[in-house]
């Protein structure tokens, strides 16, 4: 089906279909917006911020806000880029993030969007938080100290699995993941290796387990490729280059 | 004392229709009858409600009065505002705590008593305030709390403490047309149904009513976009090609969707805004007012079931609350055809919050209602489309809904020749902080900040805060500006600062109370205002530079921007007003440099000190 509306995004024009978000319609134009905790199989959720455009004056996500015909959308601007790299730095100082000594590194939205939007330091002072690892799990490894709170993992397991294994709980800065067991160990769920939830974390908070160096760290996908070649492979199985 | 640990868990899911939607509500009660809310109890809850286990601890851990573990038969919260600490709230806490023998946040030994801070109760101008068990004592002092101790050492249970304790004037200090003339219930459905739905409507336009909470958005407005989805929905069913009726983007399923049967009246009592406390007086005094004025809505929009969202401090009202309601059923003002008008069916239920600020924000409020917790949704679709269960819902403030009574009753032209012209009416504002006469002020719109000191007695006045924390805060040089949406907006609080005040000091307690209160969903907020109250630590600490005080702009920007909801967007207006109305409340504070790092290494110390029970001079670096 041919697509009748346009908006401009940074000047370009961009085809829509009607309940379109700007970040749908960008990503089909094959335009590159910096989002975390959009991924265009689940429902939209709008709370990383990083997908924050300029909508004719008024700023809001790209993720949660629908294309409207002749809308003008601008997405690359310096401070719009100054303001992203300042919520990838929060993300950064909010929990603990040690790339060089995570299973992730290489395949890593979190540290691709930093790569991406040059981030060369933390710039914030470091909230150091008491988080907790669960390993209770056969299959599958949770490291709450990489969490982002970005829900994917809710979503996958909730809608797309039928199992509502995670959760959010607590509130402000002490938002953190939950599980869905008494224990609060993720052995006590129902969650399996297979469930669509076991892969689709953005960072290393949710792990395969035995799977971490099947590819070697520079031989990974964003060790070589920018993430806007490449917004959603990191999310699948690791390829080799 | 309550006998805790005795909870009749299917007889409360009965009582709260066995719906999922109640969960806030349920988990209240659950905490009512055992005192705290077991995690063992949320696994049956999710077998008899049919909902996860991971949903129900998510609501359970996100609302601050809801705990797993025993706070014992007394749980004492100190209200926190800046306005608490101006009374001596800290020296008070401290003095209550050594009497009692206990450590704030900590279960006292014999498992008794528990003592710790809340946000703002609604007390301002009877402050330093507290909740015992959830219920507010104002005024404390020392006789108060040797009372209070006394009482908890004898365990007497709290049904049989003195009843003047929970005293709670209403300090109406100036009254206008809302608080000040009498209101007989039913006079403003009369009119309505006498002058017709569409009418009525015309009418609350003519009197250019703006939402009392703050915001000032034009409720007619409001009420007749809610009153059109209905039609909205008729025409999709009945006419033509189907219109694309585009839902939220994201949250949790919903059964329901634009089916357009239902509409709700939403009243927003969650009156959390520090230094706030006139919807307090309204509901406490006034409660046929907002409930008369949540029926014309209900009329005009075709509502049969209203809803009002108490906050959980305010659970001292809720008895009172409804008795009001049960004597307007009685009175045929609520219920089956009303005033004899077939088909007119409404009734009102009573929501308590649980402790959480942000869900006076009304996508928030909505979540909250339907038992999760309260983040706020994303927009469009506005609750007037798309609010409670998906339905369109009018959520109004109190006050809003109390002036939309009055102006059924009395016509919008009246209400319209009150105040000025882009802010009609009067407006009811909470004097509290350094003046001699805090309390109820109703004036017309307009009026200036220098008549409100003089009326309240605090001509030497230094700053005040306008609105709350999210407000505004003015110097004594703009002291001429005037309380209207065209100048000073405001939701009603009026927090008074005498020169001998820190401001510093005053926006650093509403940096604590933003990181507190921050939902956490999004990053900005959720991060932001955690880093902003650090950097105010800092600065308390003596480790501030110019730096911070850069970074703590640009921090602000980046909540201005950013943020999910208003909550962000004004969490670091005090910070940044005071910075610039008030520079040497800083500068005093910064060391001379140009960076200084907030990293203490004395203070990582502190561990390997208590672990050696150290404390002497050589256990510590030198932190000159």
């Amino acid at each position: 089906m041919t697509k009748t509306c346009t908006f401009t995004l940074d000047g370009k024009t961009i085809p829509f279909e009607e309940g379109e978000t700007i970040m749908e319609a960008a990503s089909a134009a094959g335009v590159y917006i910096p989002h975390l905790c959009h991924h265009p199989e689940f429902k939209p959720h709008g709370s990383c911020k990083l997908c924050t455009v300029n909508i004719g004056g008024r700023l809001g996500a790209a993720c949660t806000n629908r294309a409207a015909d002749g809308m003008k959308v601008d997405s690359e601007t310096e401070a719009l880029n100054a303001d992203r790299r300042a919520l990838t730095q929060m993300l950064f100082v909010e929990g603990n993030h040690i790339c060089p000594s995570c299973e992730k590194s290489g395949n890593c939205q979190l540290q691709a969007v930093a790569y991406h939007l040059e981030m060369l330091t933390p710039h914030f002072t470091h909230f150091y938080p008491a988080r907790d690892i669960d390993a209770s799990h056969p299959d599958v490894l949770i490291e709450r100290n990489r969490c982002i709170l970005c829900e994917l993992c809710v979503r996958a397991s909730r809608d797309v699995d039928g199992k509502n294994v995670f959760g959010i709980g607590g509130r402000g800065i002490k938002s953190r993941l939950i599980v869905n067991s008494a224990s609060g160990r993720l052995a006590d769920t129902n969650m399996s290796v297979t469930d669509r939830a076991a892969e689709v974390c953005p960072t290393g908070a949710i792990l395969r387990k035995r799977h971490g160096f099947t590819v070697p760290i520079g031989k990974r996908l964003y060790d070589h490729h920018d993430i806007a070649e490449v917004p959603e492979a990191g999310l699948k199985e690791p390829r080799r280059d | 004392m309550t006998e805790h640990n005795v909870c009749d868990l299917p007889g409360i899911v009965a009582r709260w229709g066995k719906d999922p939607a109640n969960m806030v509500q349920i988990l209240r009660d659950v905490q009512e009858s055992c005192g705290t809310i077991p995690s063992d109890t949320l696994d049956q809850l999710a077998r008899l409600l049919g909902v996860p286990r991971v949903r129900i601890e998510a609501t359970a851990s996100f609302y601050h009065f809801f705990h797993a573990e025993s706070h014992g038969a007394y749980e004492i919260l100190f209200s926190d505002n800046i306005i608490d600490h101006m009374a001596g709230k800290e020296a008070l806490k401290q003095y209550f705590c050594e009497r009692l023998w206990l450590e704030p946040r900590k279960l006292s030994e014999d498992g008794l008593v528990y003592v710790d801070d809340t946000a703002d109760i609604g007390l301002a101008d009877q402050a330093p305030a507290m909740l015992v068990n959830g219920y507010a004592v104002p005024a404390l002092d020392h006789a108060r709390l040797d009372l209070i101790a006394e009482l908890i050492r004898a365990k007497k249970p709290l049904g049989e403490w003195p009843p003047m304790l929970f005293e709670i004037p209403d300090n109406v200090r100036l009254a206008g047309p809302l608080m000040g003339e009498p209101f007989a219930p039913g006079a403003a459905l009369q009119a309505t149904l006498a002058r017709g739905a569409e009418a009525t409507l015309a009418e609350i336009d003519a009197a250019n009513l703006r939402g009392r909470g703050g915001a000032g958005f034009k409720t007619a407005t409001k009420w007749a976009s809610c009153r059109k989805a209905e039609g909205e929905a008729l025409l999709k069913k009945h006419a033509g090609p189907p219109q694309v009726f585009l839902g939220p983007l994201g949250g949790e399923p919903s059964e329901a969707r634009f089916s357009g049967g239902d509409h709700y009246v939403v009243c927003n009592a969650d009156e959390g805004e520090p230094g706030t406390f006139k919807d307090r007086v309204l509901l406490s005094s006034h409660a046929d007012l907002v409930f008369e004025g949540m029926t014309v809505c209900a009329r005009v929009i075709g509502a049969k079931q209203g809803l009002i969202y108490l906050r959980g401090e305010y659970k001292n009202l809720l008895e009172k609350l409804k008795s009001v309601l049960a004597r307007r059923r009685e009175a045929n003002l609520l219920g089956r055809n009303i005033l004899g008008e077939q088909g007119f069916d409404f009734d009102i239920e009573i929501h308590l919050g649980a402790g959480a600020y942000i869900c006076g924000e009304e996508s928030a409020l909505i979540e909250s209602l339907e038992g999760k917790p309260g983040k706020p949704r994303n927009r469009p679709p506005f609750p007037d489309r798309c609010g409670y269960r998906n339905q369109p819902t009018v959520v109004n403030n109190v006050e809003t809904f109390a002036c939309a009574a009055k102006i059924a009753e009395r016509g919008g032209a009246w209400f319209a020749s009150i105040g000025t012209a882009q802010s009609t009416g009067s407006k009811l504002i909470s004097i509290s902080g350094d003046c001699q006469r805090p309390g109820i002020y109703e004036v017309p719109f307009g009026v200036t900040v220098q008549q409100l000191l003089i009326d309240c007695g605090a001509e030497d006045a230094h700053a005040v805060q306008v609105s709350g924390p999210s407000g505004t805060c003015i110097s004594y040089r703009e002291f001429d500006r005037r309380i209207a949406f065209e100048d000073l907006p405001t939701a009603g609080a009026f927090m008074v600062f005498s020169p001998e005040r820190d401001m510093f000091e005053v926006a650093r307690n509403f940096s604590h109370f933003f990181a507190h209160e921050s939902c956490g969903f999004c990053t900005p907020c959720r991060v932001g205002t955690s880093l902003l109250r650090n950097t105010m630590d800092k600065l308390a600490a003596g480790k501030g530079s110019a730096y911070d005080m850069h970074e703590m702009k640009n921090i602000m920007r980046i909540l201005q921007d950013m943020s999910h909801c208003g909550l962000g967007h004004t969490a670091a207006n005090p910070v940044v007003q005071t910075m610039e109305k008030f520079p040497d409340a800083y500068e005093k504070r910064l060391k001379k440099l140009d960076f200084e790092p907030a990293f203490d290494l004395d203070g990582a110390l502190t561990t390997a000190r208590l672990i050696t029970g150290r404390d002497d001079e050589w256990a510590h670096l030198d932190n000159d």
